[in-house]
């Protein structure tokens, strides 16, 4: 079972975090702490499995890690998870993430928490790996935020303004405008 | 726009606060505007102020004030407050909280939603945090939804079945039906939840266990398909195709197979085609290769199988990448108990391994070394151990130290080799030893009696060194006070000779009772010793006095209570000064096992003798600081009747077994009596030699969980030419049922000279009576 999956950068500012066990929110952010203090010690040719946290689920549980340019992405499991399994599953989840956000960078995971939120339900639920398959979630996040989207109501009109604008097929303008003997130049609109 | 918008401005916010109290100043306020539309009635923003809350919540404020929005906002019709409520209430909420009562109906009616999204919303929730009533409550709706026919909520019910079995046992019946036939699904998704379901439902019961065992030929089929077929772009992971759902499947024919011959057969061949197929060049088949070899060693496999998958981890310790040689180790931990022999054959890379960088790498070799010791191998892996020992990190010492002292304590070849390990361990980690650490060396130290002169010697050169170590200053401090005088009599074969005069050695035990680092037990220790020496040493018993008078006004309690009595040691009762201050007699001591103590069925002597003796011990003279008392003596009298009626049922031919012979000396084990639990046996001392024994004591020694009475010995001198015995009777009662074995520890004098043995008794003759 997957306890915890933790998102930070290189100063522990934590960029996602979520426990499937219960922790009281001090608890939680000990957690996040000390779980930092462990892996930004490690050089980055040594492997990516620790022991040695004292807070979360006893002896029984290791830190399996990935370091990413600024990010470290730490899934913290206990002893029925394969950790070479759950290696590739950071790999498959940082690719699917990569998908959804077009070259995924932190200031994404910033602003869009909850998205991320969304696509790690997809991947990982109650603790358990739920799906692998890249295309799989990537194709069910996006159905689910086309729902999202169409029943935006009031605070999404604008939204589907500018769509629709953008779909429309505006005939080119003509550069210039020949009547008689005015010459008015248009000037170049940016595209929408 | 996306609902989130102002969730983002409020994060540019934050992000641009400088400082710490800045950030805090900005968050309280953005709080209390969310807490007062909290109050307001439906806006269109709730769920922004949600999401919102739950990006401070991350950072680490207090948002306990949102957890009944979240119960207003799941209740919502609309898909994207439902989104953001649900996920309030998996990060705020758990079954502690009153509020999470109140989303079950939410949940009941969601599940039967006619959209999957929000279907799947509610077992998302449900399996994060559902408390054992709401998951009562909801298991019909789950076992329905395992049925449905869209794979999109039938993979993500069974995960949910997983969580309801994990928190309500019993509802696991209700599952297993729909699990089993979940296997014949073609959707890798729903496979993957229906393995795990059904792994989870094997593990708790082993009734469901029998009936899954039918299910191995299917899983087989499964397995094979994954690795026969060609490159599949769906699932492949690195040229291996679904890599998360063959180990999945692996780990389930694991547990199905274990203890049970039919099911072991039918997977031989699968396991011996995946692990010579499987291409371990990337992570992802090395994840499934080792898993096939777990596999292989967990069940009746075949031999020639479990030489290839011994084979296959051998190779993965020797692989450049570093996760595969931590893998390899975690593999060969588990598998060191029942395999010990073909561990054995990889110690020297394990060995190597000690000195990898790496400290992840470097706390799995220590494990593995620590499982690898044995009596052949002791005094190499010592070596590499004690080298580890210097230079190993810090959180690792403490672990090393007990480890090496275990080690020790069970296969030491010679009981100098026993005390220098110690002393080494002290000298470089005296910090990270258990407290039961100096007990126990002096303990050994008083029962090697022909190692004294040694022992003091070095102690006493390890304490002019360095006195910094409390442990092995203790120790050393104790030593000179006992054995002083042959400190100061110069001579020791075993080290080089080194004048010491009185002064010298009183002017070491008062650096280190003035130290500002000796702890105050360390300087107890020492004014003792000084005291013990007065009757050991000739000429400055004065110095020793005044030394002692100045402590009688020291600050420290104990220390001036001691040197008070001390004081009046000198004064009032010189003439008992001798007697008191005399060496301390062998015994037996009660020394309190560790609980984390490495033991296999044999926890036996621990370094000490077993506290059961036929007669009554000397108690030590009470103010030598560290003296265990002497264990309590055991009543012979009782039982005696009881001794006697059985020994009436004794046939004269019950069979009798010889368990020692030695110099003349026998001693043959005769079964009495046996039951269920308990048995009775007759320990017999014979002696064939021409001259009386004497002294003939026997002590004897059993695992933890059996209790050993021994009955007063019928004498304790053997006359020569087999002219008498010393019979003694032992009772051991075994409720436990532990399969029965007994140390037995003869000491004796013959012709001038002790010798003392052990013996090891493994099994028991039969007894035959009618």
């Amino acid at each position: 079972m997957i306890k915890a999956i933790l998102i930070f950068n290189n100063h522990g500012k934590p960029r996602l975090i979520r426990f499937y066990q219960y922790f009281a929110e001090d608890m939680q952010q000990q957690i996040i702490r000390e779980t930092f203090h462990l892996v930004s010690k490690r050089d980055d040719n040594v492997c990516n499995f620790l022991e040695g946290g004292s807070l979360i689920g006893g002896s029984d549980y290791k830190l399996i890690y990935r370091h990413y340019a600024t990010l470290y992405f730490v899934f913290c499991v206990d002893s029925s998870e394969s950790e070479l399994g759950i290696l590739d599953l950071i790999q498959v989840f940082v690719e699917t993430l990569d998908k959804c956000f077009e070259n995924v960078c932190e200031l994404d995971l910033i602003f869009h928490v909850d998205k991320v939120h969304y696509i790690l339900q997809e991947v990982v639920m109650g603790g358990m790996v739920l799906e692998t398959n890249m295309n799989e979630i990537v194709a069910q996040v996006e159905l689910q935020n086309r729902m999202e989207k169409s029943e935006g109501g009031l605070s999404a009109a604008p939204a589907r303004a500018v769509s629709a604008v953008k779909n429309m097929n505006l005939p080119e303008i003509p550069r210039n405008i020949n009547i008689g003997d005015i010459n008015i130049k248009v000037p170049s609109l940016s595209p929408f | 726009m996306s609902p989130s918008v102002r969730l983002q401005e409020m994060i540019r916010v934050i992000r641009s606060a400088r400082t710490q109290g800045e950030e805090r100043g900005v968050i309280q306020r953005e709080c209390a505007a969310i807490r007062a539309q909290f109050r307001q009635a439906d806006n269109g923003g709730r769920s922004h102020n949600l999401a919102k809350l739950l990006y401070v919540h991350m950072l680490g404020y207090p948002a306990h004030f949102g957890q009944m929005e979240c119960v207003r906002l799941i209740a919502s019709p609309r898909y994207s407050e439902k989104r953001v409520g649900y996920l309030g209430a998996m990060m705020l909420l758990d079954e502690k909280q009153d509020a999470s009562l109140l989303i079950t109906n939410s949940i009941k009616n969601d599940l039967s939603h006619s959209s999957q999204y929000v279907q799947s919303l509610a077992l998302c929730t449900l399996a994060c945090m559902g408390s054992a009533e709401m998951c009562r409550d909801l298991a019909p709706e789950i076992e329905r939804l395992l049925r449905a026919s869209n794979s999109y909520i039938k993979k993500k019910a069974a995960l949910c079945a997983v969580h309801i079995v994990r928190k309500v046992p019993e509802l696991g019946e209700l599952f297993t039906p729909s699990a089993r036939s979940l296997l014949s699904e073609k959707n890798h998704g729903v496979l993957h939840g229906a393995v795990v379901l059904i792994t989870e439902l094997c593990q708790r019961s082993p009734d469901t266990l029998a009936q899954f065992r039918k299910a191995v030929p299917e899983l087989v089929q499964v397995m094979k398909g994954l690795v026969m077929s060609g490159y599949s772009p769906e699932h492949n992971v690195a040229g291996i195709s679904d890599p998360f759902l063959q180990v999945r499947i692996l780990r389930l024919l694991r547990i199905l197979g274990r203890n049970d011959d039919v099911a072991s057969d039918a997977m031989n061949d699968l396991l011996a085609q995946v692990a010579t197929n499987t291409d371990s060049s990337k992570t992802a088949g090395s994840a499934v290769l080792y898993e096939t070899v777990l596999t292989v060693m967990d069940i009746k496999s075949e031999s020639g199988l479990r030489v290839l998958a011994v084979n296959i981890l051998g190779r993965f310790l020797l692989n450049n990448d570093r996760n595969i040689r931590y893998i390899s180790m975690t593999s060969l931990q588990k598998i060191v108990q029942t395999d010990h022999n073909a561990v054995q054959r990889h110690r020297g890379t394990i060995v190597d391994c000690l000195k990898d960088q790496d400290a992840s790498v470097k706390r799995r070799a220590l494990e593995l070394s620590l499982a690898l010791v044995s009596a052949v191998n002791i005094r190499s892996l010592m070596k590499e151990l004690l080298l580890f020992l210097s230079c190993c990190p810090p959180e690792l010492r403490s672990h090393t130290t007990s480890g090496i002292f275990n080690a020790a304590e069970r296969y030491a070849p010679s009981q100098r080799w026993h005390i220098d390990t110690i002393l080494h361990v002290l000298t470089t980690a005296g910090g990270d030893v258990r407290d039961e650490t100096v007990p126990n060396l002096i303990q050994l130290i008083t029962t090697a009696t022909e190692l004294h002169c040694y022992t003091v010697h070095k102690l006493y050169r390890a304490l002019v060194t360095d006195i910094s170590q409390q442990s092995l200053v203790q120790v050393a401090c104790w030593c000179i006070g006992e054995y002083g005088d042959l400190l100061l009599g110069g001579e020791c074969e075993e080290t080089e000779p080194v004048q010491v005069t009185e002064d010298d050695v009183l002017d070491a035990l008062e650096t280190v009772l003035q130290s500002h680092m000796s702890a105050p037990a360390t300087r107890g220790f020492a004014l003792t010793a000084t005291m013990k020496l007065s009757t050991r040493i000739t000429h400055n018993v004065d110095r020793i006095r005044s030394i002692v008078s100045i402590y009688g006004s020291c600050i420290d309690v104990e220390l001036q209570q001691r040197a008070v009595e001390y004081n009046a040691l000198f004064k009032k009762y010189d003439h008992m000064r001798a007697a008191v201050l005399e060496r301390m007699p062998e015994e037996g001591t009660e020394t309190p096992q560790p609980a984390d103590q490495v033991c296999d069925l044999l926890d036996l002597l621990g370094g000490s003798d077993e506290p059961l003796q036929p007669r009554p011990a000397a108690p030590g003279p009470a103010p030598a600081g560290p003296a265990p008392a002497g264990p309590a003596p055991v009543s012979s009298s009782t039982g005696g009747d009881l001794l006697d009626l059985l020994g009436d049922l004794d046939p004269p031919t019950a069979p009798c077994v010889k368990v020692y012979e030695k110099n003349g000396v026998t001693l043959t084990l005769q079964c009495d009596s046996q039951t269920d639990t308990s048995i009775t046996v007759s320990l017999i001392g014979s002696n064939s030699s021409h001259c009386d024994i004497t002294n003939f004591t026997l002590q004897a020694a059993v695992p933890k969980s059996v209790q050993l009475q021994m009955k007063a010995p019928s004498g304790d001198v053997i006359p020569a030419d087999g002219l008498g015995q010393v019979t003694q009777t032992v009772l051991l009662n075994n409720p436990n049922k532990v399969s029965l074995r007994m140390r037995v520890r003869v000491s004796y004098s013959a012709q001038g000279s002790t010798f003392q043995d052990t013996v090891q008794i493994d099994s028991f003759p039969p007894v035959t009576c009618e």
